[in-house]
């Protein structure tokens, strides 16, 4: 495989990559680092991505499994929130800053789940994945994923409810 | 999209059982201006959905030169480490072994000169003796 072709397929899942690792390991560093080490190894291994049936969902198990030695490796030190610029849309400012708010709780919640749970809702709310290719990414079952996610989801709403109800959002 | 509809497909949503089409109309329904009140809170969440998928790996992706040198400069170093114990040992060896033939070579001597002294007391004996027997060969 020639580098053309290699970055031709890579290319348009490095967002995807970059945004899974930023979800897993926080910093917008470390997750940069990560990406560009995992596009590293997938291109020492090119030889054998033609065995995978797909290599968006190679990619993607490997930078799940990438992550999880990371934060095993770095549990002792202090990974911190870098970054968050969101771009909204067609809103009016006073609802950009009210949103803003209760975006950033957003994110902060999904930060709290369990990473089981984070890794699925970004693969399935943030990348919009079908349960399958969730499934073959993770290696675990169709129904096992739903089961993490309606937990997250519900989790999500929940605590977002406390947090309007005691005022603070 | 009727209100109705869209609380339905929110209880599908939490239980997990809606498709990304559905899923699709959640978000664009949430993405509008035009929010029931009492589900206010779900639109802050497809808001991050979908502004969280903007974000981009801006850097460029680099397949030759990685900057990983220092993981080989632990091994550089553990094994000059090791090289230098080694030949310190051996070092260390050879002057304990130079120090035991220093010694022995000391305690050879030693024997030695008391050894001549020996001799030369022997050789004194000798004189006496053959001075002795010219004396009494004359008195034969």
């Amino acid at each position: 495989m020639k580098q053309s072709e290699f970055l031709n397929t890579v290319i348009p899942f490095k967002d995807k990559v970059f945004r899974l690792a930023k979800r897993l390991l926080v910093s917008t560093e470390e997750a940069e680092d990560a990406t560009q080490e995992l596009f590293f190894k997938l291109w020492k291994n090119r030889e054998k991505l033609g065995d995978y049936k797909s290599v968006e969902a190679f990619a993607m198990t490997m930078t799940k499994n990438y992550c999880f030695d990371r934060l095993k490796s770095k549990q002792a030190s202090n990974l911190k929130l870098v970054h968050s610029n969101y771009k909204e849309k067609d809103l009016s400012l006073q609802k950009k800053i009210e949103l803003n708010d209760s975006i950033s709780l957003v994110e902060r919640l999904i930060e709290n789940l369990p990473e089981q749970q984070k890794l699925i809702i970004q693969l399935r709310d943030i990348e919009q994945y079908e349960f399958k290719e969730i499934a073959e990414m993770l290696q675990i079952k169709q129904t096992a994923i739903r089961v993490s996610l309606s937990r997250a989801r519900k989790t999500i709403r929940e605590q977002l409810i406390k947090q309007h109800n005691y005022g603070i959002s | 999209m009727e209100l109705a509809n869209i609380e339905k497909l929110l209880e599908k949503y939490e239980n997990a059982e809606t498709t990304i089409a559905e899923e699709n109309e959640l978000r664009t329904y949430f993405l509008s201006d035009h929010v029931a009140p009492h589900l206010k809170e779900y639109q802050s969440v497809f808001h991050y959905f979908s502004t969280s998928k903007n974000e981009r790996f801006t850097k460029s992706i680099q397949l030759k030169s990685q900057p990983r040198n220092w993981r080989w400069l632990t091994v550089a170093a553990s094994l000059i480490l090791l090289v230098s114990v080694y030949t310190g040992y051996q070092k260390n060896q050879q002057n304990k072994a130079e120090k035991i033939y220093a010694n022995t070579q000391m305690a050879l001597n030693m024997l030695s000169v008391n050894l001549n002294k020996g001799t030369n007391a022997i050789e004194e004996l000798q004189e006496f003796e053959t001075t002795k027997n010219k004396i009494f060969k004359q008195f034969k």
